[in-house]
């Protein structure tokens, strides 16, 4: 029984091979999003964030609904544009979609009409990877989410959660600088989705890459993240940030109910729990 | 704890319970098995259907033998097997045997069928990709869609003649909207996160179009195929009626001439079992092609 603790010596000693030979870095300067809204009007969905990602921060952002989690990370994925403010990736500034984004979505929007592994591979295939050299990759990354055996299986025939880790290894094919996660556990049982928070986990420390993530889950925000971030609707902005390590507590037990159970995470659950309330009652108030 | 390094390999594991096995068991205990409130209308209506037939069979079989009905209104239903064995043998006006007309028959509304395939398809595709095309071939085919084709055959006799031509050209632009419209529709089915998927791994428009949309609108573009042909075999017979030499609709007309109702109604039912094989085919060729439809 470990004491799950921090320890900094363990925990500074990442895996060494996996680090990105460029350090990467995504910066958020300033970002506001005002969309045209049906009827007329705009609906400002966004104001003024700022949000800075190094290699290994796993930034959750957490909020009602309407905060603008998902316009941040579609903005941030390029399936969107803003108003103003900049993305920058590597100091280049992000106009659209991209591989060295990978996205991870709620539904989990594969491809029914190919199976585990050709889904995985899609992406290399898209880039015009050889046919070998992209089945070598999509099986490694099938190992990483555990589906190795279900390589040939349809899509449509696994449950959710798997469903959910190919997205995961599909993501992780391209090898991307940033992991965006839309609400990638949302519609699988409580179960499944302890079993894949810590899953993703392990893949963040094991690639060491950046990680956004969504939530609604006070629990698994605080559980997964580096850096909490909790969101405010009308407009949507960033209200509160936490530093966190109990991901890399976690990391280092190997027990989740353990880094649950500690006291800590109790109070900050409930702390953060009454600052999401207080917002939705000022929101009432004000409306 | 040790490792728990890619645990839940088999996390549903546990919902595969054989219900076999299960229901055996709980026979073996003497237990009863129960079922749960129902909609109303569900549940198996094979056998009602099967008795039905049968009854409608007798009846047929009864009205005629008992003479309740002329012969020349209703022969009997021997009357139409042996209309059927004289027609393979060619034994009916105009000689020419059921095969001769089946081929006829057939050839036209596959050729008609292929031709639509190829052209409504891709028009279809690119009319729910582009607003350009949508723009472009939405007002004609609106336009002749809803027309019943027998409305326009004359104007398609003055101009393509009338032999074969005319006729692929009837069946082909009644095959060539339903399709066209489906293909479209499949199009809008699409879901964004799988194009916003295929982006974000670094594919461009064409490869989206290709690899994505166009798989994705598979299963309405089958549903598309089997409204279309179904559309052209009716459309055929009727064009057949109107001008031809051969052929199913022919072979029914030219019977109906000479007041022999054995023949129509072996026609008939021929031309309902090419309609229902068509169906049966369309539906194998779905399930092969497309078996993810409905469960995505």
């Amino acid at each position: 029984m470990c004491r799950c603790r921090m320890r900094p010596d363990r925990v500074a000693d990442a895996p060494v091979h996996n680090r990105p030979a460029l350090m990467s870095k995504l910066e958020i300067h300033q970002l506001s999003v005002h969309y045209a809204a049906t009827g007329g009007g705009s609906v400002h969905a966004l104001s003024d964030i700022d949000l800075s990602l190094d290699p290994g921060d796993f930034v959750v952002a957490l909020g009602a609904s309407g905060c603008g989690k998902t316009t941040l990370l579609s903005c941030i994925a390029g399936f969107m544009q803003y108003s103003s403010g900049q993305i920058l990736l590597d100091g280049e500034v992000v106009t659209g979609p991209g591989a060295e984004r990978g996205v991870v979505f709620q539904k989990h929007a594969l491809m029914p009409w190919l199976d585990v592994v050709a889904n995985v591979e899609f992406g290399l295939r898209m880039r015009g990877v050889d046919r070998a050299t992209r089945r070598a990759t999509a099986l490694d990354k099938l190992r990483l989410v555990g589906l190795e055996k279900f390589a040939h299986s349809p899509i449509y025939q696994i449950s959710g959660g798997m469903q959910q880790r190919v997205g995961l290894a599909r993501a992780l094919a391209s090898d991307p600088e940033v992991m965006l996660m839309d609400e990638p556990l949302g519609a699988l049982d409580a179960l499944t989705r302890e079993q894949i928070q810590e899953l993703i986990l392990e893949l963040w420390w094991e690639t060491r890459k950046m990680f956004f993530f969504i939530t609604h889950s006070v629990e698994e925000a605080l559980f997964l993240a580096t850096e909490l971030i909790v969101m405010t609707p009308s407009p949507g902005r960033i209200a509160h940030r936490y530093q966190l390590e109990f991901g890399r507590r976690f990391i280092e037990c190997r027990d989740a109910r353990a880094v649950k159970s500690d006291s800590e995470f109790i109070r900050l659950r409930e702390e953060i729990l009454g600052v999401i309330q207080q917002s939705a009652h000022d929101e009432l108030d004000a409306a | 704890m040790s490792t728990t390094r890619h645990a839940g390999h088999g996390e549903d594991a546990g919902d595969r319970v054989a219900p076999v096995a299960v229901a055996a068991r709980a026979r073996a205990k003497g237990e009863r098995t129960v079922t749960g409130y129902s909609i109303p209308g569900q549940g198996s209506s094979t056998i009602i259907s099967i008795v039905t037939v049968i009854l409608l069979l007798a009846l047929w079989w009864l009205a005629t033998h008992l003479g309740w009905i002329r012969d020349l209104f209703l022969p009997t239903p021997e009357r139409i097997v042996k209309a059927f064995g004289d027609a393979m043998r060619g034994d009916i006006q105009g000689g020419k045997p059921l095969q001769d007309h089946l081929w006829a028959s057939l050839y036209r509304v596959f050729a008609a069928f292929l031709l639509a395939c190829i052209t409504a398809i891709p028009a279809g595709i690119a009319m729910g990709v582009s607003r350009i095309a949508r723009g472009i071939l939405d007002p004609p085919i609106e336009f002749y869609r809803p027309l019943p084709p027998l409305a326009y055959l004359p104007l398609i006799v003055i101009w393509f003649g009338i032999d074969e031509r005319a006729k692929v050209v009837l069946i082909y632009l009644a095959c060539f909207a339903p399709l066209a419209m489906a293909s479209r529709a499949g199009v809008r089915g699409v879901m964004i996160e799988q194009i916003n998927a295929a982006y974000s791994m670094g594919a461009s428009k064409w490869q989206v179009i290709w690899h994505v949309i166009v798989p994705a609108a598979m299963p309405e573009i089958f549903t598309g195929m089997r409204i279309s042909i179904g559309f052209g075999w009716t459309t055929l017979v009727a064009a057949e009626m109107v001008a031809a030499t051969e052929g199913l609709g022919q072979m029914v007309l030219n019977a109906s001439n000479f007041l022999r109702t054995d023949v129509v109604m072996m026609g008939i039912v021929v031309i309902g079992v090419v309609a229902y094989a068509f169906d049966l085919l369309m539906r194998y060729v779905e399930r092969l092609v497309v078996p993810w439809k409905g469960r995505g």
